[in-house]
């Protein structure tokens, strides 16, 4: 009789659930893989609900200050699982060296332009998307330009303030503005895939998974993971990865996933967040929901 | 391996300012669930600002630290009792926020709903005891807070309790308990209070430690909605697999199936789940797909059912109760886009029974219902849906209704309804009876031109070859004298909207659209003919009823198995050259007396 279905099968069928209902629903459709463990435990997802395969694009935005091992460990898992894989850049701030590592502009700034603005004029389609071509493994432009409607993200409530107030499907309007105050109801596991033209969806399927469990399920899936997250023997490591000037590695000598998971359970990251190695979280006290209303992920 | 720890969501709700916030804040402190010295922090700030600590402080003071980095998640905050753990979901008080309030509770397994000992009852204390109850969170309990601002007095407890169960009785709720506290206090918190020792029925933490999870839904007979059908043909994967989440129920292997509501039977043939092991039964609440014995069409929105088990209804009528949170009211036979489970469909509201106002429960007969109203309404859909009713299977018999693209009400099924009296039927008698005729009647119109109208509609999937035969037929018709005219618009009218309005919604507009037009020129006395790719059965009979008296004649050019054969009245191979296919809808039109040879020159 009855399997027992423990607190991780509930989050991946409730993820697997919203996956398909967003594949079905929305023609134009791309993921966000930050290379990070969540996105990834959400393309590994993504494979769950399409029974080992990934039928949209993945959407990656290259800031050009990506620690180098995540672009190396990207277009191998890319190949790997044979994935539509594309990659945008805002290109012309980084001609004009409008960003925190060139000194001209501060963290936020540059997070909006390397990371927000790319992110919008790739999803319209404004701005040249790169797509990896497996033949020869280079990127070469797309001639695909038209805007991608739904975006799936993998966004987490307990992250910082701002995501706990996302719902499953979240709509932006044309000027990717979000309205905190009113969002639609979800109920009965019913979303909002109706939307006025113009409109387009993020769609959150991990907002219930915390850090811990998204290292779990890593650990119960054998999920690859780059090596970033693990000490290599210096005492440090990733607890979240982002652009190298902005992310600091904890100390910590945890070696594999079961050590974190240890080190998040019992460990002396129980009661610190996550986010505590990124700067621009602190920058300002409502910066991270500014900029998510501006498109941040 | 570490032991699961059960966990259970509790929805904290009530009036605006009955106190939330310092319940929330005391249940955290008093189970040791804040950070070290968090407390002690923010009593000595409030000192340092000589402001009186509020419990409503602490919980600010753990957002403002969320968001520098400490993880404390104030939209959902976490607690433990010996026996488990707690999620409290975050639900606005105010009125504005009910549609918040509702995305909140519909996830809660338990409710304490609070109610302020001075104020006492107020319309959201009971409005949200009425949510609760259409909910279906049957873990209840009721805290009248604030017991110190009336002297612990027990005959306020006592009078709060008698009317607000009265009022709980009327709608069918008992709460497991209620209980006197004062939240800033601690007063029967996590332990008893000195200050009203008549209470003998246990603290808060008591009453939530007494709550029963669920029964698990395995026990419910087997309804998995169909999210999608896939094949993926990558590296060579030769798999259709039907997919979703058993809602309830479970299944194995070589089970006997059928699909509601088309009641197209099958058999599974394997369970399919990505990177475990080898599966032959699946439970519910899995994400999970099947793969089955025979090839057949099936669509996004039908449920898999077990043959063996008792089945859901079937039909295209049912009442409900709605609560409605749009900013438009609900209107009497305006239609609305319905969600239940995996399907979509066009739902016209028949008739609204009764109007509710759920802080009250005064009940009116009105032809809307307002926002935060709640309705007793008769929905009628133009195709038969597959559903339960909620007393039998509650997560097979909710649904949400869409309207100008905002999901705008939520609802429960309480009875099937098994009549042939439908609203496109009323509209077309209506349409009948207001309809001007004048001195030439069709049996006029027919000898004049030679033949009888008819609407022919060539159906068929896509790329099928049926617009080039549509217009062989109307040449070759006009070349024999006939008055036909080949109305091109109709793919134009089905499709091209779904770009751009609502997908379900402006098809059915559309059919109906379509459906008149033909009616009208059809009574002029034309053959009209029309192409259309992705219609079914149900929307041809729809199209039919609307042309009525007039004849309809259905060409369907290739198989597709979303027509009962009895509804189509010539097929033809796909892409059949158009010298022939003419040819044989020539000979239709003549056997089905379109063009009857008494009128033939």
């Amino acid at each position: 009789m009855g399997k027992t279905i423990d607190k991780l099968d509930t989050l991946e069928s409730q993820s697997v659930y919203i996956l398909r209902e967003a594949y079905r629903e929305f023609k134009s459709l791309v993921m966000l893989w930050s290379i990070g463990k969540d996105s990834t435990v959400l393309l590994w997802l993504a494979r769950k609900a399409f029974f080992g395969h990934v039928p949209f694009s993945l959407v990656h935005i290259d800031t050009s200050y990506k620690i180098p091992e995540m672009i190396k460990y990207r277009d191998e898992l890319a190949l790997q699982f044979k994935l539509n894989m594309i990659v945008g850049q805002n290109t012309q701030a980084l001609k004009d060296k409008r960003s925190y590592p060139d000194g001209t502009v501060d963290r936020i700034s540059c997070c909006k332009a390397l990371k927000s603005d790319a992110l919008k004029n790739t999803l319209s389609g404004a701005w040249p998307r790169l797509r990896l071509n497996h033949k020869t493994g280079q990127y070469e432009q797309d001639t695909n330009t038209e805007p991608y409607i739904g975006v799936i993200v993998g966004a987490r409530a307990d992250e910082e303030g701002s995501r706990s107030k996302e719902r499953y499907f979240s709509p932006r309007d044309r000027n990717s503005d979000w309205d905190v105050g009113d969002q639609p109801p979800e109920l009965w596991n019913q979303f909002k895939t109706d939307f006025a033209p113009g409109t387009h969806i993020r769609i959150h399927p991990l907002l219930d998974w915390t850090e811990l469990n998204i290292w779990e399920y890593i650990e119960r899936e054998n999920i690859p993971i780059t090596k970033l997250y693990f000490d290599q023997g210096e005492g440090k490591r990733y607890r979240s990865l982002g652009c190298y000037p902005c992310t600091t590695p904890v100390h910590s000598s945890a070696r594999n996933v079961s050590d974190i998971v240890k080190e998040l359970r019992e460990g002396k990251f129980k009661n610190i967040a996550e986010r505590s190695g990124r700067a621009q979280d602190k920058e300002d006290g409502g910066g991270l929901e500014k900029l998510r209303r501006e498109g941040y992920m | 391996m570490v032991i699961e720890r059960e966990g259970m969501n509790v929805v904290i709700v009530g009036h605006v300012d009955h106190g939330k916030s310092t319940l929330v804040g005391r249940l955290l402190a008093d189970t040791g669930s804040l950070p070290d010295g968090k407390l002690e922090a923010v009593q000595q700030q409030c000192k340092q600002n000589a402001k009186p600590f509020e419990y409503a402080f602490l919980l600010d003071a753990l957002k403002d630290e969320q968001a520098q980095g400490i993880t404390i998640d104030t939209a959902r905050s976490f607690f433990k009792s010996s026996k488990r753990d707690y999620i409290i979901i975050d639900a606005p008080g105010h009125i504005e926020f009910l549609k918040n309030m509702i995305s909140g509770a519909a996830r809660a397994e338990a409710a304490l709903l609070l109610i302020d000992a001075h104020e006492g009852i107020k319309e959201n204390s009971k409005r949200h005891g009425y949510m609760m109850r259409f909910l279906g969170i049957k873990n209840i309990a009721v805290l009248v807070n604030k017991m110190d601002l009336v002297g612990y007095d027990q005959k306020v407890f006592e009078k709060i309790k008698t009317d607000y169960s009265q009022f709980l009785a009327e709608i069918d709720l008992v709460p497991k308990s209620f209980i006197p506290i004062a939240a800033f206090h601690g007063d029967n918190m996590i332990s008893g209070s000195k200050n009203m020792p008549w209470h003998k029925g246990g603290t808060v933490l008591d009453v939530l430690d007494s709550f029963k999870k669920e029964a698990p839904l395995d026990q419910l007979p087997f309804r998995m909605p169909v999210q999608d059908i896939y094949k993926f043909t990558e590296d060579g994967d030769e798999r259709r697999i039907v997919a979703g989440r058993v809602e309830c129920g479970s299944i194995k292997v070589g089970d006997d199936i059928v699909f509601l509501p088309s009641g197209k039977k099958n058999r599974i043939k394997s369970v399919e789940y990505f990177n475990g092991p080898a599966r032959r039964e699946a439970f519910a609440q899995e994400s999970i797909g099947f793969t089955y014995d025979t090839e057949i069409y099936i669509r996004p929105g039908e449920i898999l059912c077990k043959s063996s088990e008792k089945l859901p209804h079937v039909t295209n009528k049912f009442r409900a109760n709605i609560f409605w949170m749009g900013k438009q009211p609900l209107i009497k036979d305006k239609t609305y886009k319905l969600k239940i489970l995996t399907q979509q469909v066009p739902v016209i509201v028949s008739d609204i029974v009764q109007v509710l106002d759920a802080s009250d429960l005064a009940s009116s007969r009105e032809p809307h219902v307002d926002r935060y109203e709640v309705g007793e309404i008769i929905f009628e859909t133009l195709k038969p849906i597959a559903f339960d009713v909620v007393v039998d299977s509650a997560p097979t018999g909710r649904f949400v209704l869409v309207d100008n693209y905002e999901i705008a009400g939520g609802g429960i099924i309480l009875a099937p309804i098994f009549d042939t009296d439908s609203n496109l039927k009323t509209h077309i008698q209506k349409r009948d009876y207001n309809w001007e005729r004048s001195q030439i009647t069709p049996q006029l119109r027919a000898h004049k031109y030679q033949h009888k109208s008819a609407l022919i509609v060539i159906a068929g999937k896509i790329d099928t070859g049926k617009q080039r035969i549509a217009k062989a037929l109307e040449e070759a018709l006009f070349n024999l004298g006939k008055n036909v005219y080949f109305l091109g618009v109709s793919n134009r009218l089905v499709l091209a909207t779904q770009d751009s309005k609502d997908k379900v919604l402006s098809k059915y507009d559309a059919l109906i659209h379509l459906g008149e037009l033909a009616h009208l020129m059809t009574d002029a006395g034309l053959i009209l003919i029309t192409s259309i790719t992705d219609i079914d059965h149900y929307e041809l009979a729809m199209i039919k009823k609307l042309n009525n008296p007039n004849r309809t004649l259905v060409v369907c050019v290739g198989e597709d198995s979303r027509f009962n054969p009895e509804s189509v009245d010539l097929m033809l191979v796909e892409n059949e050259e158009s010298d022939a296919a003419v040819n044989k809808i020539v000979d239709l039109l003549l056997n089905a007396v379109v063009l009857v040879s008494e009128y033939e020159i």
